[in-house]
């Protein structure tokens, strides 16, 4: 088990090494940092300042180095755009995505399981039937379309929902949250919505395919043949098996959500770091670009490890495999 | 002689499929005293399994049972339905199933597999449940019962997880067990212990077994009676020794013939011509006819008579014919 | 659990030479009958853009400002003109942009899988021929992209791109540098399948024996092994396709593909969704069911040829 997560720490370390090699190279060597920075009116000397102010007069590796030292302190540089540094906008933005994730994953995450558990026992149900023909439509279906729809239903035409923005949001020592107001709460539904459905709509589908095989199995027959209860066949013996497949997918899902959020919140001016993110690019800001391309793999890459790890309680034989292999 | 445990009356089982009606179980009866064991032969695709489906009820959709009863200690079973149907699997019908390696839910320990089926059947506090799940392991022949019940399937060999599977069955204590080719999956040395077990289990219990096996050598050694199959119907039903060694059914003598066990020391084994018809082909009059050496005009058109105990579906048994 | 065997009603030889199983099953399902004469009907109209569109939307001369906002099907107030899906701000034709939208949004989805599939076509040859070190980079590479949904690295590309291009060519780079950004986002599943049947079929006796007669690795890869990946290859093409022109539409909706001088479905739905509050509704809504149905047909249409031809794909 010890050697098992060493491992897989080492792996993940690498992917993030690799990733900040990208993004430092998008830094350096995208557009002319220098160009960037100074307006049209400069002196050689100014540059000259520059250039060894910002280390770009040493060698590639010792500016990497010094990067990733920046990086691992939450230092990225100043926005071209904003000429603020920014970790302190990404900060500020932050918990309006992480607030918006939150909710749309355990959404996407219940409704999920809860409908692909159940399009599977009932698998030849009218609903259940109904479910999956929408479902197909739904993988079809571009998630900023989906966002719009929802804004023109309960925005333009029934006017029960804002259809942009936080609503108002309190402080808490650094960390604005909509969760504790009326106009927040209500500004979360819409684009939690939007942005959990796809994800629901994979997960349900990826349950209801894995647990139709698990019901398949011999230990479910037997189960049967035992005369356990439907609910402790199908709870107990058949989605804890399921689970063990869909759990890797869920974890990729929730990261995913953090990527998809850039969707959702252009579509409804949410103000969090994928506006940001849309914004930079627009605006070839390039710290701002690199900067998140960062977090999100940490991220990325943390659920991964997390998920790895989740195996080793939900799976006896994995526990046995790994931790007397190696 | 007492009640029979379970009584098979005309059962039939049908499968619609795209070009028609099959009927892989078609009239078939037989009974099983309590403390017998029934040994039910045939080939693959004989209908065998399909008739122990049909009794604990766990007919894949959309096979059915299209005619005739099953009744179980006096109670008619085959019409029950859902939780009712349910109530009776592991209470009053064990089964028990081919492969032990997929039989077991890998994720569960085995003694919760245990304890979850006794307290589903039986009054019992989960105390009670967890001691007797351990004797339960004991009684099956399994090693340091008290330790093992918390281990996972994944720890067991193949002849030690057909033991639990067996546990499993016989917790709550059934009046009639299936037991749908235990063996073959096992090594050919596990496979007399598992069979000897099985026997003495359910002999010291006076539970009734219904063995289904395609392997001569397990009838011979397990059964009391046995009932051989050919496409779905009953061909003979007896005792075991008769059937053995006195077949009246013309398949049932081939099957002898072409067993290593009965014809040893024979140089070459005998073979049937031909292979059994497809369930959707089943020839009018005796299903056997185009194989049968004796056949007539009367088996190729007039129905053979259903069977009881002793006899063979056949006009015209044979006599006294000895297989070695 | 059933242990008799199925019955198979047999085919004659004529049918079987007939229908080689893809036309047969195509005939049988009826979704993809649909679909396929949807897509088709959209690809035609798309091509044939210049001659269908009422008017040409991007030629300034044809425009007139007083026709702006005129519902579908009603007279405009001004000029009493007739629009089949009215006109939006600048008073172009809906109908009009929505096949020329669509001609960019097909071309951009078409050419960026036709990129994406050379490269991961070779990649994947490669790797799987050459093994070693090559291998190992490019699937490593693979795998870590593959940690990232495809639209934030098509995103990143695109940006990327963009700030290496220099401004003044930026907007006419931009279709350029989207096909770029989706192609790249999205070789990794080519290249996996094609280095997986590379590895089966490079030690097949045919490989060894072309090897033997001392045919270069480039011809055996291209005339032994290509071949034998071409369904799987198709498959994956035609769902790449529809995450494609989705993928190009959601960029271009965000206001990071094609630019406004060049709208494609995306854009024309970014232009829309500004008009939706204040009702004109159609600017919006033809070209977002343009796009969906573009989007669903190819999709089932692939769904359907991963089922006729491999159903043990995935």
């Amino acid at each position: 088990m010890l050697a098992y997560t060493i491992r897989r720490v080492g792996q993940s370390a690498l992917v993030l090494l690799i990733v900040g090699l990208v993004a430092f190279a998008m830094f350096r060597f995208v557009g002319d940092p220098i160009d960037n920075m100074l307006g049209q009116e400069r002196t050689a000397e100014d540059i000259e300042r520059l250039r060894a102010q910002l280390g770009l007069d040493q060698p590639f590796v010792v500016q990497y180095y010094k990067f990733l030292e920046g990086a691992v302190q939450g230092n990225f540089g100043v926005s071209y755009r904003q000429g603020r540094p920014v970790a302190e906008i990404l900060l500020e933005r932050a918990p309006a995505t992480l607030e918006l994730a939150a909710v749309s994953g355990i959404l996407a995450i219940l409704f999920g399981i809860a409908l692909g558990v159940f399009t599977a026992i009932r698998r030849d149900g009218v609903l259940a039937n109904a479910i999956m023909s929408v479902s197909l439509i739904g993988v079809s279906l571009p998630t900023f379309l989906i966002g719009i729809l929802l804004i023109y239903l309960f925005s333009v035409e029934l006017g029960w929902l804002p259809s942009f923005g936080r609503g108002e949001t309190v402080d808490l020592g650094g960390w604005s949250t909509g969760f504790l107001t009326e106009s927040g709460l209500k500004a979360l539904i819409l684009p939690s919505i939007t942005l959990g459905l796809y994800q629901m709509t994979l997960i349900m589908r990826l349950v209801r395919s894995e647990m139709l095989e698990v019901l398949r199995q011999d230990y479910i027959r037997f189960a049967r043949a035992r005369g356990l209860r439907d609910r402790a066949v199908n709870f107990r013996h058949a989605l804890k098996n399921t689970m063990v497949p869909v759990i890797t997918v869920i974890g990729l899902q929730l990261g995913a959500i953090i990527a998809f959020a850039i969707i959702t919140e252009t579509v409804f001016q949410w103000p969090g770091v994928g506006l940001l993110f849309i914004n930079a690019i627009q605006f070839v800001d390039i710290p701002v670009m690199a900067a998140y391309l960062m977090l999100i793999s940490v991220m990325f890459v943390g659920i991964n490890l997390l998920v790895d790890i989740l195996y080793f309680f939900i799976d006896p034989r994995l526990r046995a495999e790994r931790s007397g292999g190696h | 002689m007492a009640d029979p445990v379970l009584s098979i009356r005309d059962l039939s089982v049908e499968i619609p499929t795209r070009h028609g009606i099959v009927r892989p179980v078609d009239g078939v009866s037989y009974d099983i005293q309590a403390g017998e064991i029934l040994g039910i032969v045939g080939e693959s695709g004989a209908g065998k399994s399909m008739a122990g489906n049909a009794v604990i009820g766990l007919l894949n959709p959309p096979a059915h049972i299209s005619k005739g009863e099953i009744w179980l200690n006096g109670q008619r079973i085959d019409h029950l339905k859902g939780d009712a149907m349910r109530r009776l699997r592991g209470k009053e019908i064990g089964m028990v199933f081919q492969d032990p390696l997929t039989s077991l839910n890998p994720l569960l320990r085995i003694g919760d597999q245990l304890i979850e089926t006794m307290l589903t059947h039986l009054p019992i506090s989960r105390t009670e449940a967890e001691k007797r799940a351990v004797a339960a392991l004991e009684e099956v022949g399994i090693p340091g019962a008290a330790a093992r019940v918390n281990s996972y399937p994944h720890e067991f060999s193949g002849g030690m997880r057909q033991r639990v599977v067996i546990a499993l069955a016989l917790c709550a204590e059934p009046s009639l067990v299936i037991a749908d080719e235990p063996t073959t999956a096992l090594d050919v040395s596990v496979q007399a212990q598992i069979i000897a077990l099985l026997r003495r289990l359910c002999r010291d219990r006076g539970t009734a077994v219904m063995l289904i096996t395609h392997d001569m050598g397990v009838i011979a050694e397990a059964t009391d009676r046995v009932a051989v199959m050919y496409a779905g119907r009953l061909a003979e039903l007896g005792p075991v020794r008769d059937v053995l060694t006195h077949p009246q059914h013309p398949y049932t003598h081939g099957l002898m013939a072409s067993t290593p066990l009965a014809s040893q020391g024979k140089s070459r084994l005998h073979q049937i011509p031909g292979a059994m018809p497809r369930l959707d082909a089943v020839p009018d009059g005796c299903a056997f006819n185009p194989r049968c050496p004796h056949a007539t005009d009367k088996c190729r058109q007039a129905p053979v008579p259903r069977v009881s105990n002793g006899q063979a579906a056949c006009w015209y048994p044979l006599v006294d014919e000895k297989v070695i | 659990m059933s242990d008799f065997p199925i019955p198979v009603k047999p085919k004659s030889r004529l049918r079987i030479a007939l229908d080689s199983d893809l036309f047969y099953t195509f005939r049988r399902s009826p979704v993809a009958m649909v679909s396929a004469a949807v897509v088709l009907v959209l690809v035609l109209s798309a091509i044939f853009a210049p001659l269908i569109a009422p008017t040409n939307p991007f030629n300034p001369a044809s425009l007139n400002l007083m026709n702006g906002f005129t519902p579908p099907m009603t007279p405009n107030a001004f000029t009493g003109e007739s629009f089949f899906m009215g006109t939006d701000d600048q008073g172009r034709d809906v109908f009009s942009t929505i096949l020329y939208g669509m001609r960019i949004s097909l071309f951009v989805g078409v050419a960026a899988v036709f990129f994406a599939m050379v490269l991961g076509i070779t990649l994947g040859l490669i790797s799987g021929y050459v093994g070693g070190w090559t291998e190992t980079i490019i699937m490593r590479t693979a795998d870590v992209q593959l940690t990232f949904p495809s639209i934030l690295v098509a995103m990143l590309i695109f940006g990327i791109a963009k700030g290496v291009t220099p401004v003044e060519y930026r907007d006419q780079m931009a279709i350029w540098v989207l096909i770029l950004a989706i192609g790249l986002s999205d070789w990794v599943q080519f290249a996996r399948v094609v280095r997986g049947a590379t590895l089966v079929e490079k030690n097949k006796e045919y490989v060894q024996a072309a090897r033997l007669i001392g045919r270069t690795p480039g011809a055996i890869m291209l005339r032994h092994i290509l071949p034998n990946v071409l369904s799987p290859v198709l498959v994956i093409a035609t769902i790449s396709l529809a995450l494609a022109i989705i993928a190009e539409a959601t960029l271009s909706f965000l206001g990071v593909g094609a630019p406004p001088t060049q709208p494609s479905l995306g854009t024309l739905i970014r232009i829309g969704q500004g008009f939706l509050f204040s009702g004109e509704w159609w600017i919006l809504l033809f070209p977002a069911i343009t796009l969906l149905a573009l989007a669903l047909s190819v999709n089932l249409l692939g769904d359907w040829l991963r089922d006729a031809l491999n159903p043990r794909l995935r």
